[in-house]
């Protein structure tokens, strides 16, 4: 078993990363009393989680050769349209969620018809979408936040169950859907021969163009998620909310141990990518580190991890 | 012309433990064609790459010129006078042929220590070089516009202008036609009278006894001999290569044919080929021959999918199926194993047992989620049957032999069990004693019934395996020969109409 669980973490290229999360998560602990405590982890893992499911999304499409630049988009758009569902005594809770999960299907679904019917390179098209995206959701606002959202509506991002915040309830179902979706199903495994080799997929008989409609519907629908979450937790649903978070996620994904050029990644290594990241901003903030050096130390820390995974693998 | 210029002496590489190269030795003379021979996997391009500087040696030693060389980078290995013609050609497409052959190189070759560039005087010295080599091509044209013959000639221009002594050519011929191959080796010829020695790699014989003078073979890493050419004659070099004789390359063919599974009647496709028409009975093994663009690989992908003709039937089993894509051949029974190994043959990530059931996933499933249990189980067998040498199910194709990449592509094909398979070129890039292997794989295949088209350039490997051959001249089907009345004139004779 022992052995089985190292030939696989070696397996996945994410050794290095794990190892790094790990040792960095013991120098806090013993720098600074606040890291470890129940409070600062569940607050770490609130904050990592919409960066998580966005990760994830990516991930997929990372994995088939493409790339998703309108996820922050879509947090906005879907929050917006939740929000304007979800006032007190209006409609039940199912009807926001639906329908803000429903805009990020119809938007990645989007992304993946331009793609596959276009053959317009992935960047450019959700390039596109992430400009649209962000027009819809000022449209869809008149451009002003919607606040007065119901209670039940608010508990999705700041609840708890059992003392457990319901984002990190969300993150973990999530991971463990992605993950079994990615390493179980026919679907994950054809999403690495099309980021693998291409034309070989086709010339096995795989949908390529299925395949590719999947991973950036998916990508919407988790990105829908996050949009859901992030408008709950601050109550309010914000046209100009989740710009740049698609560069987080993406980083998130490359940390872990995705490679740009697709064939490879793993969700358990976009996990890892966006808890060091969760934990280093947090870390930061506990140790009275200003945002600006925050950003130059992420950014560091990005290059590092892509640096170290080709050093690894010019060794083998 | 007897003087030493390259001497290699108990050269040993190892990487992990297994020797790739084992006490190999190498002595080049002044103007000799030296042909370096072994199977695929027999340490060649280790053996290069470490002449050349790009991987550095265990233990050996390295004489050119009298002086040893030791820890040298690619770069001063080439200033001193090695230069390699890389079997794919090294060049930047948007720069044009003179500005190509002085890359890296501007400062030195034109004395100028400014940094500004001047194309005029990099244009004249290219053209100098290019007219010494006896070649037309005019320097300022984009290296893209070339055809794969003119950009092998920039290449031996470059190494010319670099003074280059010894010149290592790895696989100069594979991607030309045989007239480009006889203006490069009167090239080679012309080399070699001016005391350039040529280090030349290749897998094909007849070249080797046209050009070479001398002959090391290696196999399995170790230094077998060195010999001059007019000692040796095809077979007794092959059994230097293989370490046996090969009498008999090919089985005895299955005599038993079933009904007509494919037809074929009246294929087109605009400006590739017209009027295809043929059956392919069960057990039978179609091969097709033709010149390089005669149009045998479009007339597959057509029938498979991958870019339909414009009209035409096909017929299985006697019922007309249309086949717009990949996925109705499958469907329809039809596999396909494409010549292009690398580009469509396997997906470099995934493991031996990722790709050998990629055509068949579908049924190693319970609903949307992979049955482990009964992939591995199909993995294994197919790793078995077709006797592929992997350390595991899960282990990368990449970390594979040619052969047994080739075995996993048609293990592929074999996994969705098709009642038709196309095999392009099977046994291109696959060393001799692999070969043999997939004769015998492609015989078994035929024996229990599957219908077989075999596209090969080689003569004696479509002789020696077909039951028919249709032959192809410029789109146009020229003749079906039997077994029986086929011989390698006759058919060049149908190619060349």
């Amino acid at each position: 078993m022992g052995n089985k669980l190292t030939s696989r973490f070696r397996d996945i290229g994410q050794y290095g990363i794990f190892l790094a999360f790990v040792i960095i998560c013991l120098i806090l602990a013993f720098s600074t009393p606040k890291f470890f405590t129940v409070s600062n982890l569940m607050n770490i893992g609130t904050q990592v989680s919409i960066n998580a499911l966005l990760a994830f999304g990516v991930t997929f499409v990372i994995i088939t050769g493409g790339i998703d630049l309108s996820l922050g988009s879509m947090v906005a758009v879907t929050g917006v349209l939740a929000a304007s569902f979800a006032h007190p005594d209006t409609y039940p809770l199912i009807v926001p969620v639906f329908i803000g999960l429903a805009g990020g299907l119809a938007i990645g679904a989007f992304n993946g018809l331009v793609i596959t019917k276009s053959k317009v390179p992935p960047f450019i098209v959700t390039l596109g979408t992430m400009t649209i995206g962000r027009g819809l959701a000022l449209i869809l606002s008149n451009g002003r936040p919607i606040s007065n959202l119901s209670d039940s509506f608010n508990f999705i991002g700041g609840g708890n169950i059992l003392g457990i915040p319901f984002p990190i309830i969300i993150l973990v179902l999530a991971f463990l859907i992605c993950s079994a979706i990615l390493n179980k199903t026919i679907l994950g495994r054809y999403m690495y021969a099309v980021g693998g080799n291409e034309p070989a997929a086709r010339a096995s008989g795989i949908r390529v163009n299925h395949v590719k409609m999947w991973v950036y519907t998916i990508c919407g629908l988790l990105s829908a998620v996050g949009g859901i979450l992030l408008t709950s937790r601050i109550t309010t649903g914000q046209p100009n909310a989740g710009a740049g978070f698609e560069l987080d996620a993406i980083a998130a994904a490359i940390i872990g141990g995705t490679s740009t050029s697709g064939g490879t990644g793993t969700m358990t290594g976009t996990l890892i990518g966006a808890l060091l990241i969760g934990v280093i901003s947090n870390s930061l903030d506990l140790l009275n580190v200003t945002s600006y050096y925050q950003q130059v130390v992420m950014g560091a820390i990005i290059i590092g991890a892509v640096v170290l995974d080709s050093m690894g693998k010019e060794k083998s | 012309m007897t003087e030493t210029i390259l001497q290699i002496k108990n050269l040993t590489k190892s990487f992990s433990g297994i020797k790739a190269l084992d006490d190999v030795q190498l002595t080049i003379k002044k103007g000799e064609v030296h042909a370096l021979m072994g199977e695929n996997g027999a340490g060649k391009s280790t053996f290069m790459k470490i002449l050349i500087g790009l991987l550095s040696p265990d233990s050996g030693e390295i004489v050119f010129e009298g002086n040893t060389i030791k820890n040298s980078t690619v770069n001063e290995i080439s200033k001193r006078g090695i230069s390699m013609i890389h079997q794919e050609i090294l060049i930047i497409p948007e720069l044009t042929v003179a500005q190509n052959i002085f890359l890296g190189r501007e400062k030195e070759i034109l004395g100028n220590k400014s940094g500004w560039l001047n194309d005029k005087n990099i244009t004249i010295k290219a053209a100098e070089f290019l007219s010494e080599l006896g070649v037309d091509i005019d320097p300022n044209i984009k290296m893209k516009y070339l055809s794969v013959a003119q950009m092998q000639m920039v290449e031996i221009a470059k190494a010319v202008s670099n003074d280059a002594t010894v010149i290592i050519m790895d696989e100069p011929t594979s991607a030309i036609s045989d007239r480009e191959v006889s203006a490069l080796f009167k090239i080679i010829r012309d080399l070699k009278s001016k005391g350039v020695a040529i280090i030349y790699i290749s897998h094909k014989m007849d070249e080797i006894f046209e050009i070479c003078d001398t002959i090391t073979v290696l196999r399995d890493g170790k230094y077998i001999a060195t010999k001059s050419a007019s000692e040796l004659d095809k077979n007794s070099l092959i059994a230097m290569m293989v370490g046996r004789e090969i009498n008999n390359m090919f089985p005895e063919p299955v005599l038993e044919k079933g009904e007509i599974i494919l037809s074929v009647k009246n294929l087109n496709k605009k400006g590739k080929f017209s009027a295809i028409s043929f059956d392919v009975s069960a057990g039978e093994i179609l091969g097709i021959s033709g010149l390089m663009g005669a149009g045998r690989t479009e007339i597959a992908e057509a029938i498979y999918g991958l870019s339909p003709a414009d009209n035409g039937t096909i017929h299985i089993n006697g019922e007309e199926i249309k086949i717009k894509s990949p996925q109705d051949a499958v469907a329809n029974g039809i596999g396909y194993v494409s010549e292009d190994r690398k580009r469509l043959g396997f997906i470099p990530q995934l493991s031996v047992k990722q790709n050998l059931t990629l055509a068949s996933l579908t049924e190693h499933c319970r609903g949307i989620f992979i049955d482990n249990q009964k992939e591995n189980v199909a993995a294994d067998q197919m790793i078995a049957d077709l006797k592929i040498k992997a350390s595991g199910r899960n282990q990368k194709v990449t970390h594979l032999s040619g052969g047994n990449q080739q075995k996993v592509v048609i293990g592929k094909v074999l996994a969705a069990s098709p009642k038709i398979i196309i095999l392009d070129e099977p046994t291109r890039g696959i060393d001799v004693g692999a070969k043999f292997e997939i004769y015998k794989l492609i015989n078994s295949l035929a024996a229990k019934g599957i219908a077989i088209i075999m596209i090969s350039s080689e003569l004696p490997e479509v002789l020696g395996m077909s039951d028919r051959i249709m032959v192809l001249s410029k789109g146009i089907q020229t003749a079906i020969l039997s077994r029986k009345e086929a011989t390698q004139e006759l058919i060049m004779k149908y190619a060349v109409q």
